[in-house]
């Protein structure tokens, strides 16, 4: 049968953001799938380089609208890894509970785009609905409904006092009789089951082989979440399950999410319980970092968010590193499309979550004639670790 | 093209771009139409192809990748199409402003009729941003 190439982007209706897929068909069949990244890039790294530690969590904050307080969690967390900064236990807490409420926001937004993306904008509709409530939250806590610029360096910026508590648990419990709803619907759901169940589906060594983060491996059942693994802030302090998934279809991927919910929903009502009680300081001032690197980690809602800073004792770092979970979870597309027909490669493109704006740390300008010169990524980037490690080391 | 403008007013379609944004503008977007604001009461909505399109809403800093094809679908659309810049990347370039990879000049790429600031705006004051817009149209 002929092969034929359908490009797609990058702009089209299926995602919000600007990417190019080149989809490679047999009949219906997809054989192969290439796509090229780089719309969105905004060279976060260099700007934050020059500026301060406190300005550079401001501006990782805009790495991504969604995850936004990922990205800033995984930078304070690389800054106190330099200095070893202890953090006040009340400060533990809120930024486990902003954190919480930012997974939940999310999962509901992805819930609803799926919903869209597959014809059924009912889901779409309820999902954005009841979302709502949870910017109102966003909104009580730090003023803004997204961006919220609560993080600092030893701490947090706003404290959650008692009063807020007593309204955001109020809107906390419609959400969770929503929430239900919700779950019950779309797991009586037949037009969903239809769509979704056995379509894309990511082995289990597929997920091992591509290092996938977050829903997506644990949908796969790879049961890796940091906030177990490895905990910070307030994750050893609450109680919560891992929720793990065999299947690797997306119906698996929307039911971890689904269920995620739920597991994120305890917490802050753990961590609202804590609130009322855990008097205290919530910021720990930190008047110089000292020379050194430290690393951050932190589960975002797509996955494992990895922060690198490098000081050389003055206020600004000499080098900031970000890696985004949509990084590990892409690159699944070619496990996953491969063999499908196309109309359900574009839910299964859209299954792991992606996140482009949080991807994309590297760029290349092609405007020929020729389009698009492969490049050997491999070699690029042994070039520079062997040029990171002269400066380090000396030649 | 009075008359026109007033017939354009009554059902505004929007076609959505992103020119490097954070996201969270285009999120903002999305929510506009969804049942707390909903825009289509409006007779706003949300449309898949820029030739359908009355307005052009845009978001980002427009990086030098993305610049060329910004320019090539503001070519593609019928014209009268108006701008809308949304957020506070367009307006000013918030923390981007230094970047490598921002275009020194925005408005060489798109002609922005309206901006609407904020990082990302409230969806009240896109609102009346839009209102304004028809407003104007209204002559």
């Amino acid at each position: 049968m002929n092969k034929n190439q359908i490009p797609v982007g990058p702009f089209h209706p299926l995602l919000e953001e600007a990417e190019y897929f080149n989809i490679t068909v047999e009949g219906e069949t997809v054989t192969d799938i290439e796509m090229d990244i780089g719309w969105m890039h905004r060279g976060h790294e260099f700007i934050s380089e020059q500026k301060t530690f406190t300005q550079s969590i401001f501006l990782v904050e805009r790495i991504c609208g969604i995850c936004s307080t990922s990205h800033p969690i995984a930078c304070v967390h690389a800054i106190e890894d330099i200095d070893n900064v202890e953090i006040p236990l009340r400060a533990r807490y809120i930024r486990t509970l902003v954190a919480e409420l930012e997974r939940i926001h999310s999962h509901l937004l992805w819930l609803g785009l799926a919903g869209h993306f597959i014809g059924y904008d009912t889901l779409w509709m309820w999902a954005w609905k009841y979302r709502e409530p949870i910017l109102q939250m966003f909104e009580i806590i730090s003023g803004n409904r997204n961006h919220y610029g609560m993080m600092r360096v030893g701490g947090v910026a706003r404290d959650v006092d008692v009063d807020k508590i007593a309204a955001l648990s109020k809107i906390l419990d419609q959400v969770d009789e929503k929430m239900e709803m919700i779950a019950k619907a779309a797991n009586d759901d037949p037009v969903l089951k239809s769509r979704l169940q056995g379509v894309g589906i990511l082995k289990h060594q597929d997920a091992v082989n591509f290092c996938a983060v977050g829903p997506t491996a644990r949908a796969s059942g790879v049961k890796i979440d940091v906030r177990k693994d490895e905990p910070t802030d307030a994750y050893d302090l609450v109680d919560f399950k891992v929720i793990v998934l065999k299947n690797g279809d997306v119906y698996d991927k929307t039911v971890v999410r689904l269920l995620e919910i739920f597991e994120s929903s305890k917490i802050i009502r753990q961590c609202m319980k804590k609130l009322r009680t855990a008097n205290g300081p919530i910021l720990n001032s930190v008047k110089e970092i000292p020379p050194g690197e430290g690393i951050g980690r932190y589960e975002a809602p797509r996955g494992e968010v990895f922060h690198y800073m490098r000081s050389d004792g003055s206020n600004r770092p000499i080098r900031h590193k970000v890696r985004a979970p949509s990084f590990n979870n892409i690159p699944t597309y070619i496990a996953s499309c491969k063999g499908i027909p196309l109309a359900d490669a574009l839910i299964t493109l859209a299954a792991v979550d992606p996140c482009y704006c949080c991807t994309e740390r590297a760029i290349r300008i092609n405007h020929s004639a020729e389009g698009a010169q492969p490049i050997d990524l491999l070699r690029l980037s042994r070039e520079k670790t062997e040029r990171i490690r002269r400066t380090i080391h000396g030649a | 093209m009075g008359w026109y403008n007033k017939r354009l007013a009554k059902s505004i379609w929007v076609f959505h771009m992103s020119g490097s944004p954070c996201n969270n503008c285009d999120i903002e977007i999305l929510d506009l139409l969804t049942p707390r604001y909903d825009l289509e009461r409006l007779g706003i909505k949300l449309v898949g192809s820029i030739r359908h399109a009355d307005v052009l809403l845009v978001t980002g800093i427009f990086n030098q990748k993305v610049a060329p094809k910004l320019k090539r679908i503001y070519e593609q659309a019928p014209k009268p199409i108006f701008v809308v810049a949304i957020g506070t990347c367009p307006a000013s370039g918030c923390c981007f402003k230094d970047s490598y990879n921002a275009v020194a000049k925005r408005e060489d790429i798109l002609p922005i009729d309206l901006y609407i600031p904020g990082c990302p705006p409230k969806p009240e004051a896109m609102i009346e941003g839009v209102a304004k817009l028809v407003e104007v149209l209204n002559g």
